[in-house]
């Protein structure tokens, strides 16, 4: 870095909603109870469904393989819990879709031990061993994306990978997931490192931290094992710090290009939890099982940070910390970019981070759209310097072409920070949504004729 | 409990909560003690002037929201703001049925056939006050002193002209500092300038109490700094190098910055959201443009004032300045780092 190289250690822009996160952050992780009939779709992660290898009847063990990948941008199924396959049928999901799903009936007097496959060890094994042993544990994204993480960490042929990122931001409010993990799980985190960075060919590793969470940051910052090359780098509160590209540009300086990836960048970003699921599960060639979940909003009585088996159906989770009469919306994942939820039947799935509960005082929802006056605020807002004012005018004229071509719209990765400053109350971030996938439908048409 | 129906909604689930109405509320409490002060020095007048220009707004914004069978807006506060606005760029004295037109207009010409809040091009109070100018010429020029005494028993006698009668020039009237400095080259101290003890529009005398309402909205973030910033850094430098050259032929900085309706335009009436740009570069080329116009037509211009044109070009150009000035986003600079 030259002398004259100043650079800000955070992003542009950016918002500060309320954090809420103190309802959890001091609450050690507990067991959940096991549900007594879970359910699990096939599409929990971004790509190919897995591709079931279970019949109906059939008795399962704790760990035991029940859908293999579905291809290469696609990861299996583990049994979270012994059982019985009750049925394999459409199960529902949290897009309002029918997926193809089993049910997984518990043993009541099963002893719930975990089935080992082959392990990986982490000094002997080759970079390609590691993300097929990431693949076989069904490791997503656990920070929501629940992207397969073996095809985020394969750096493709003639780039490279200097340093290799944990994100520990969580910026969302009321999450308090990563907080807890990082606090608790420092020595898986720091096997998972070992694995990633071998998996990359990094030569170190950076966890990136915001500074409300400067406990964890100790903690991790004195556990660092001797030698290994990680450091701890704490970054101011806001959001969406969390977002890959943002802390690309928080912690290096660098930005990632216009439709790029962070490895164009020499970045690979893993979240801090699939890094303690990956240093926790290779060493015994396990498959993911449970995820750590944090359980609040005003709406919840035992708010916490609990381990809950995935397929848990959520009704059988408000059930058991009990929810406010006047439930009225249930986010999966934070507040800002979460996915209210429909139907209480569906279940935590491995990109579950957190459940948000609102009785009906906590919503509150403006009334009235007023017309954009320009005020700026959402050009004050973007963490890429996008101008929503005009994009959302564009977008009520329907003029998608021209928001992709001269407004960047494509770059947009829906973190809803304008929506969230609008006085006005538009749904900036909605008409976003709309207008890129109604540009994404465009493209292929045209490609495809 | 867990029957009960859910509400879906996109995200994001929360909002900041600051709402437009919110926004227009806070700048008519900025504008207040303005008014208050104009009152305070010009008397019952004034505030004859101030009810009738914000009294038409609001019925004129009313009744074309129900002619046009849509719901009403006053209630966002906009046509008031403009109500007072106007009424504080006019004379004290000004004959009340005038205010009422120019506030009828400012609201139907200037804003509601643009299609209302967020549509309109120009500054509508702005656009109600040039029509009057170009309408009554001899009355929106002609000034009742401050401070007269009797000024809360009586009105002025131009006060209550019946309509379309030629308003009674009184037989007290007073030069504004810029009338007085373009004709008599006379320099009124700006320590009067500053605590409006002159002659002049009803809310164009106290530049230190239209400072204090714009430090209070640009500190709840509820008007753009960066404009009256620009505007007055850039009167200042201008007609501080013309002082400089000449300081028989050209009034000295300060001067120019207290006089007139600079302070009020580039506070009050520049920073109107909808009329200027939306970039921080943008408003800044937007102010530099105000200010180079306002020391233009008021030192080489016929008129002794040109805030309320220099605001309206500037509007006009505002659409421009956007198209041109973009904020470079993310990952699409030329020097990010690909190392």
């Amino acid at each position: 870095m030259g002398l004259f190289n100043f650079r800000k250690s955070t992003f542009k822009h950016g918002v500060h909603p309320p954090e809420h996160k103190e309802d959890t952050n001091g609450l050690p992780i507990r067991q959940f109870p096991f549900a007594p009939l879970i359910i699990l779709p096939m599409s929990q992660h971004i790509g190919a469904p897995s591709q079931i290898v279970v019949r109906e009847g059939q008795e399962v063990a704790r760990g035991q393989l029940l859908a293999k990948a579905g291809g290469y941008v696609s990861v299996p199924l583990h049994a979270p819990i012994s059982g019985t396959i009750r049925k394999i049928a459409n199960v529902p999901t949290i897009s309002g879709k029918m997926s193809v799903g089993i049910y997984l009936e518990a043993f009541p007097a099963s002893s719930q031990e975990v089935m080992e496959g082959t392990p990986i060890d982490v000094e002997t094994a080759t970079a390609g061993e590691i993300l097929q042993g990431i693949q076989d544990a069904g490791i997503v994204g656990l920070g929501g994306a629940a992207f397969p993480t073996h095809v985020k960490l394969k750096v493709p042929e003639g780039k490279t990978c200097d340093v290799l990122m944990i994100n520990g931001i969580e910026c969302e409010p009321y999450l308090t997931t990563d907080h807890r993990v990082m606090l608790e799980q420092a020595e898986d985190i720091f096997t998972g490192i070992k694995y990633l960075l071998k998996a990359t060919g990094a030569e170190r590793a950076i966890i990136g931290i915001e500074a409300n969470k400067q406990d964890a940051a100790d903690h991790l910052e004195n556990s660092i094992p001797a030698g290994a090359p990680v450091s701890v780098q704490v970054v101011p509160v806001k959001y969406p710090q969390g977002s890959e590209k943002m802390l690309i540009t928080s912690l290096l300086g660098r930005e990632v290009p216009s439709g790029g990836l962070p490895i164009d960048v020499n970045v690979v970003v893993v979240n801090v939890a699939t890094t303690a699921e990956i240093g926790r599960l290779l060493p015994h060639g396990r498959g993911i099982q449970e995820r750590v979940v944090t359980i609040t909003g005003p709406g919840v009585k035992k708010k916490g940070n609990y381990l809950i088996p995935i397929g848990t159906p959520l009704r059988y989770v408000l059930d058991q910390v009990g929810v406010d009469e006047q439930i009225s919306e249930v986010y999966m994942g934070g507040p800002m970019m979460g996915v209210a939820v429909s139907n209480l039947d569906i279940s935590i799935v491995k990109g579950t981070s957190g459940i948000v509960v609102f009785a009906e005082k906590d919503v509150k929802r403006p009334e009235k759209v007023y017309p954009c006056i320009k005020c700026g605020a959402c050009v004050d807002a973007c963490p890429i310097s996008l101008n929503p004012s005009k994009l959302g005018i564009l977008a009520k004229f329907e003029a998608y072409d021209e928001m992709a071509e001269a407004f960047h719209l494509m770059d947009c990765f829906e973190c809803g920070s304008c929506s969230y400053v609008c006085p006005s109350h538009i749904p900036l971030v909605q008409y976003f949504r709309l207008s890129k996938s109604i540009v994404r439908k465009r493209n292929a048409s045209k490609q495809s004729s | 409990m867990l029957n009960r129906t859910l509400n879906i909604s996109t995200s994001p689930h929360i909002v900041k909560g600051l709402g437009t109405d919110d926004i227009m509320q806070n700048v008519v409490w900025a504008l207040l003690p303005v008014a208050i002060f104009a009152v305070y020095s010009f008397g019952i007048s004034a505030l004859m002037v101030l009810v009738a220009t914000t009294a038409a707004c609001v019925l004129t914004e009313h009744f074309l929201c129900r002619f046009s069978k849509k719901e009403s807006t006053i209630s966002d506060w906009s046509a008031a703001i403009t109500g007072l606005l106007l009424g504080l760029t006019l004379p004290p004295n000004f004959p009340v049925w005038m205010a009422f037109v120019g506030g009828v207009i400012a609201i139907a010409l200037g804003k509601f056939i643009f299609g209302g809040l967020g549509y309109n091009v120009f500054n509508p109070a702005l656009v109600g006050r040039a029509v009057l100018q170009a309408a009554f010429p001899v009355a929106i020029t002609t000034w009742y002193p401050a401070f007269l005494e009797g000024r809360f028993s009586a009105v002025s006698s131009s006060t209550f002209t019946v309509p379309f009668m030629e308003p009674t020039v009184d037989a007290i009237t007073g030069a504004t500092p810029l009338s007085a400095f373009k004709f008599d080259q006379v320099i009124t101290p700006a320590s009067d300038l500053a605590l409006g003890l002159i002659t002049g529009s009803t809310g164009e005398t106290c530049a230190l109490l239209i400072l204090l309402g714009g430090i209070y909205l640009a500190a709840r973030k509820m008007m753009n700094w960066r404009i009256p910033v620009a505007i007055l850094a850039t009167v200042y430098v201008l007609s501080g190098i013309l002082h400089l050259i000449d300081t028989q032929a050209y009034p000295p900085p300060l001067f120019m910055l207290f006089s007139g309706g600079l302070m009020l335009g580039a506070v009050f009436m520049a920073t109107d959201m909808v009329a200027s740009p939306i970039t921080p570069l943008g408003v800044v080329i937007y102010g530099f443009i105000i200010g180079l116009l306002v020391v233009v037509i008021r030192i080489w211009g016929g008129l002794p004032e040109g805030v309320m044109y220099a605001i309206l070009l500037a509007n006009a150009i505002s659409p421009h300045i956007d198209n041109w000035i973009q904020p470079r986003v993310y990952g699409t600079s030329k020097t990010a780092k690909a190392s």
